[in-house]
């Protein structure tokens, strides 16, 4: 440590590039705002004041040039499946999915006789956070996003995403 | 105007048109030929008696022997309505459409098109609307069996038996 002593005043924090990159990811997760059936509704509360995700540093966007997170958030229909792939290759690296709602993670209440619903968003976009429920209520999209966080926390610049 | 009253006007201005009538039911209806659908319908819409200047819906029906379509009428200026029935064959089945009658017809038999595969002679623009165009099969006629796969993704994860 004989090179930085007494060279900065005080106020410097000294820490590892890995630490500092996650640490700024995981407290600016930006999910681009789109909501495809009724979870978007519950997202929506979990946007406003009552649960006040931005408390996270969870603030949606409204394009994806500018996001790093997707909540899929509802049913996830065949028609729909190739815009929300377009939709992920869009966003820049490094990019996570949560899967908001049974419907997203494996069709949910169309599991057997949906006809036109995708069993599961993890057949188009690789998922991070599975949220189960349905819809889930704001306190689990929290969860989400704090699980989603403590993922983050783990990864390193040598690899690309957390295992 | 009662709607049996409608039914009367309508058969004695087209007795060969009108196929038979149900009064009884919860939803009295005429059922009608086909090849007469467009000018009953010109002449129901224009009749200064009856003046049903609003289609309300358009709905088709599967039931397994037979093809039905349903048309919902009602006159905003009388406040009556009427229900008429078009009985079609399961193979090949086609009537001409109503759109140059009631152009909100137009949506309504592209979405029975879409659904049960029933052709709308004469509209301008018959093109599935709901299901995406490179979909195969009709899903809701009754002996619709679902794909093994749609663009390589698989449609059903459940096997027959599973409860
Ligand atoms: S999981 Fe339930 S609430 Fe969510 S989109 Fe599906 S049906 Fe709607």
């Amino acid at each position: 440590m004989s090179i930085i002593e007494n060279k900065f005043r005080d106020n410097v924090i000294i820490t590892s590039a890995d630490k500092f990159m996650n640490w700024a990811r995981l407290s600016s997760l930006w999910p681009i705002t789109f909501g495809i059936a009724c979870c978007a509704i519950e997202m929506m509360a979990t946007a406003a004041s009552r649960y006040d995700q931005d408390r996270l540093g969870v603030l949606p966007r409204p394009s994806p040039r500018q996001s790093d997170l997707m909540i899929v958030a509802g049913t996830v229909t065949f028609k729909m499946a190739s815009r929300i792939k377009r939709l992920y290759e869009q966003m820049p690296d490094p990019k996570y999915v949560i899967a908001m709602g049974c419907c997203a993670t494996s069709g949910g209440p169309y599991w057997k006789h949906g006809y036109h619903v995708m069993k599961g968003v993890d057949q188009v976009v690789p998922v991070d956070v599975y949220v189960p429920g349905c819809p889930p209520r704001p306190e689990s999209l929290l969860e989400g996003f704090i699980k989603l966080q403590e993922k983050i926390r783990r990864e390193s610049i040598a690899t690309t995403q957390a295992a | 105007m009662e709607v049996g009253e409608v039914f009367k006007t309508l058969e004695s201005n087209f007795p060969d048109g009108v196929k038979s009538i149900d009064i009884e039911g919860f939803d009295p209806s005429a059922t009608i030929e086909a090849s007469s659908l467009l000018e009953i319908c010109s002449f129901l819409k224009s009749d200064k008696k009856l003046k049903f200047t609003s289609l309300m819906c358009l709905s088709g029906v599967d039931f397994e022997e037979k093809m039905e379509i349903v048309y919902h009428l009602h006159s905003l200026h009388y406040n009556h309505k009427v229900t008429l029935k078009v009985e079609l064959p399961r193979e090949k089945p086609a009537l001409p459409s109503v759109v140059s009658i009631w152009i909100g017809a137009d949506w309504h038999e592209r979405e029975v098109f879409d659904l049960y595969g029933i052709h709308f002679e004469g509209h301008p623009n018959l093109k599935r609307i709901l299901l995406p165009d490179d979909w195969e099969g009709f899903p809701l006629r009754k002996d619709h069996v679902d794909a093994e796969k749609y663009r390589g993704w698989t449609i059903r994860k459940v096997k027959e038996g599973y409860e």
